[in-house]
């Protein structure tokens, strides 16, 4: 993976940053149903980091975060990643329940963040398969409230099985002038990404062989 | 003045009392620390992955796997003096933070087995551990007195 992943050209950067783009603005749209709102986006970034940023993309390792993973099964395996921090959480629960919760923890608030989770990497999903012509589905969410160090070590330690980087596509959301802070990322399995790249027309130069250095 | 030094995912770190070591958000990683009480010298690597093998060794980052790290720890803590034969070790960390079951939920499982069986086999005695369970650590060891401290978001704290 982490082959597959630095030997990519800043036109392929670009292609999966607009790959991001789309599929945020489908789950930006889905979310302002949901909550009868306006959501608004932040433009996308297309990030390659290392094993050891992951755990601190949310602003310290000791951070409560609400993360939700899901599998990406079909023609591009993979995994879809939500992280939200517990501000947000309050934010969205608050709109989604119609209260303000007292706490995040319970079964109630878990069950709705997983929901607005699920709604969100859904629409993520459709729009790389309307992109790419794959069908794609998605497994049922995993939902953690834990530190956020826990949680991205946890799954970057399973990506380390491939390499020693990783790939993520982010976003936040804004509702009015609140912002919920929150990010998005794909990672993509080794070939997922070449197979993506390949079906929306930004094919690799050379040919990548996904066994080549584990 | 004593300090604490943090040991990041793949590090692994050496010091003496009074200073402290830690590592923050553990989840399905292992904080290992080997420990000479007599001379108060440990160290801790914050583990990753059980084995360097099968996932192209990276020898600049012994600390991220349980087999090159603790091999490392070991000789790194000989050279700053400690005895070969006073090490001990408490292990904390080996969380299933994500409830379905794939292989992601069993990285801390299989990290917790491999630094165990390592252990027992090059005689380094276990002498506590918090491992297993679904929620995040945060440790701190101190090297005067030897106690691991462990926190969590759901269970609070303790000391092994």
């Amino acid at each position: 993976m982490s082959d597959q992943i630095s030997r990519l050209t800043p036109f392929q950067i670009d292609a999966l940053r607009e790959v991001g783009n789309i599929g945020a603005g489908n789950s930006a749209t889905a979310l302002a149903q949901f909550l009868e709102r306006e959501i608004k986006m932040e433009v996308p970034g297309a990030r390659i980091l290392s094993l050891e940023e992951i755990p601190e993309i949310m602003g310290g390792e000791e951070r409560l975060v609400g993360c939700v993973l899901l599998r990406m099964l079909g023609e591009a395996p993979g995994k879809i990643v939500y992280l939200v921090d517990e501000k947000s959480m309050y934010r969205l629960l608050t709109l989604a329940l119609g209260y303000e919760p007292q706490e995040i923890s319970g079964e109630m608030e878990q069950s709705a963040l997983q929901e607005i989770a699920n709604i969100l990497s859904g629409s993520f999903l459709n729009s790389i398969n309307k992109m790419t012509g794959f069908n794609c589905v998605q497994s049922l969410p995993s939902f953690v409230l834990d530190m956020a160090g826990a949680v991205l070590g946890s799954i970057a330690a399973h990506e380390g099985q491939f390499g020693d980087q990783a790939l993520f596509l982010e976003t936040s959301f804004y509702e009015g002038d609140n912002k919920i802070f929150s990010k998005f990322f794909l990672i993509p399995e080794p070939g997922s990404l070449e197979k993506i790249l390949g079906a929306i027309g930004a094919e690799t130069d050379e040919q990548i062989d996904p066994g080549a250095n584990g | 003045m004593s300090r604490l030094i943090l040991v990041r995912m793949g590090e692994l770190k050496i010091s003496e009392s009074p200073d402290f070591l830690g590592c923050t958000g553990l989840g399905s990683c292992i904080g290992l620390v080997i420990y000479d009480s007599q001379k108060k010298i440990g160290g801790l690597a914050h583990i990753i992955l059980p084995e360097a093998g099968r996932n192209g060794n990276s020898p600049d980052k012994p600390g991220k796997y349980a087999d090159t790290a603790i091999p490392k720890l070991i000789e790194d803590l000989c050279k700053a003096g400690a005895e070969r034969n006073q090490l001990w070790a408490k292990i904390a960390g080996g969380a299933h933070m994500f409830s379905f079951d794939t292989d992601i939920g069993r990285i801390g499982e299989r990290n917790t087995e491999k630094v165990r069986e390592i252990l027992k086999e090059i005689k380094v005695p276990l002498k506590g551990m918090d491992c297993g369970g679904k929620s995040g650590r945060t440790i701190k060891f101190c090297l005067e007195s030897g106690e691991l401290k462990i926190k969590t978001f759901h269970k609070g704290e303790k000391i092994v």
